[in-house]
């Protein structure tokens, strides 16, 4: 099929099987490799995208379940060369590791903050509670988070 | 390749059910396409719901009822004010089923259709006694959510039918909701024994009427009625509760499964029913 969507703000036009995973659209026939897969299932959070502004699932997404809407990959996220403010504050605070969940982190992260721009750590917790990370503990991506946010640990 | 078929309303899903026969369902897909990957279904093509707004209608217009829309999102169920005000007991599952990302992609109507034993929002719906609404391009029925839910993975939507959404009647407001579950770990756990329970006091904090629904301890979601019984006209004590979770643990049939032994789920199951208690005013 002819699929247009929009993707990072631009409008793209790709052919493709209608069932393939949008996983392997965006890596593999897209380049855009910022979409990470482990577990290929729902589990880990690793291949999040924004779908609309709503963070899903990348891996459990069909093509054809583009047409239409609106993808944002970690790619599209600052917009320019300089980094978005959330991704400087995943560097900043030390919240970036091996590295592997951190686009679906930052994502959930943003599409949080969309939502309520001053979390609380337990609210960042539970937003990113479908992001798993085999690295760093999660409190230094909640302290980016917060940071992000402009919120010192003062703060509640 | 196979095709996915995204229809925009009703009139248009009919004739394409009727065109590609085996065609399998998709709502988030959160199951099905695990399923698909797994190798575990092989439909010809896939039809998605997604499109078709009035799946996603949540209202209360018809007096007395709730409706819930089978294509809605948990995401959106649980946000809902209705949801929130109405049906706090689901609103506990739906905060506690998977992580964000599966409630942002799961629906209500694909928990119902893959009819888990484990599925969190059933011992709700069975403890609210819901009914499940299923459409056809020539009609619509109704049936009680354990005549609809007929053993694990198996359900009474014949060829031709869709689950259009779930019926939950408002009648009574009940003085105690409480759904819990127990799983392997907090986040994106599924159930190893769950517990929905309405209770209704009379001012005297006397039990007039007590539902419990169990998850993960059966074929399908288990009423346990004489636990149920043995607990009006008694206060939500330790004692009351202590002999209702005996009777509980006899009448549940769990099995062995890499999660937990059956004996296992037998003590939980039991054991959630102490968490009702009451603090005496
Ligand atoms: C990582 C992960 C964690 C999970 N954790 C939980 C959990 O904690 N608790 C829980 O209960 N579930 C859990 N699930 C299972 C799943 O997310 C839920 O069952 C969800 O509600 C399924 O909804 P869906 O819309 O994604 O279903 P789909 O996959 O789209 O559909 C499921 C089945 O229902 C059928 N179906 C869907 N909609 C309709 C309809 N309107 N009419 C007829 N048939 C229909 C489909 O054909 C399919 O057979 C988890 C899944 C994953 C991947
Ligand atoms: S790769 Fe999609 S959730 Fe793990
Ligand atoms: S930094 Fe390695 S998985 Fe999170």
């Amino acid at each position: 099929m002819i699929l247009h969507f929009t993707l990072n703000g631009q409008a793209t036009r790709v052919e493709c099987d209608p069932d393939r995973r949008v996983v392997d659209l965006l890596r593999q026939d897209l380049g855009l490799t910022g979409v990470k897969e482990a577990c290929g299932a729902g589990e880990c959070g690793a291949c999040a995208i924004l779908l609309d502004g709503v963070p899903r699932l990348s891996c459990l997404l069909l093509a054809a379940q583009l047409a239409g809407h609106e993808v944002l990959t970690i790619e599209g996220l600052a917009g320019g060369e300089a980094p978005h403010p959330l991704q400087e504050a995943f560097a900043r605070a030390g919240a970036v590791q091996c590295g592997f969940c951190t686009p679906g982190m930052v994502l959930a992260s943003h599409a949080l903050l969309a939502r309520q721009p001053r979390p609380s750590r337990q609210e960042i917790a539970q937003a990113i509670a479908g992001n798993l990370c085999r690295c760093t503990g999660y409190h230094k991506i909640i302290d980016a988070v917060r940071l992000a946010a402009g919120l010192s640990e003062d703060d509640s | 390749m196979r095709p996915v078929l995204l229809p925009a309303s009703l009139e248009e899903l009919w004739p394409l059910m009727r065109d590609h026969p085996g065609a399998a369902f998709m709502a988030g897909g959160s199951d099905l396409l695990v399923r698909l990957r797994q190798g575990l279904v092989d439909p010809p093509a896939i039809i998605g719901l997604e499109g078709i707004a009035e799946l996603g209608l949540v209202h209360d217009e018809a007096p007395g009822w709730l409706f819930l829309g089978a294509g809605a999102s948990h995401t959106a169920l649980l946000e809902h004010s209705l949801v929130q005000r109405r049906l706090p007991l689901l609103a506990q599952a739906l905060a506690v089923l998977g992580s964000p990302l599966v409630r942002n992609q799961g629906t209500l109507g694909g928990n119902l259709g893959t009819a888990s034993p484990a599925g969190d929002t059933l011992s709700p719906l069975y403890a609210l006694e819901a009914q499940v609404e299923l459409r056809s391009a020539t009609g619509s029925r109704r049936l009680a959510i354990a005549d609809f839910i007929l053993g694990p993975g198996r359900t009474a939507l014949q060829a031709g039918e869709i689950i259009y959404g779930a019926w939950v009647p408002l009648a009574q407001d009940w003085s105690l909701a409480h759904f819990e579950k127990v799983g392997l770990r907090q986040a994106l756990a599924i159930a190893v024994v769950s517990l929905a329970a309405l209770i209704s006091l009379d001012d005297g904090g006397v039990v007039r009427e007590a539902r419990l629904a169990l998850g993960s301890v059966g074929p399908t979601v288990v009423r346990p009625r004489q636990a149920e019984q043995a607990l009006l006209g008694r206060p939500l004590d330790a004692a009351s509760l202590k002999a209702a979770a005996r009777l509980v643990r006899q009448e549940v049939s769990p099995i062995d499964d890499p999660r937990a032994s059956a004996h296992y789920r037998r003590q939980v199951a039991g054991n959630l029913l102490l968490r009702l208690a009451r603090p005496a005013d």
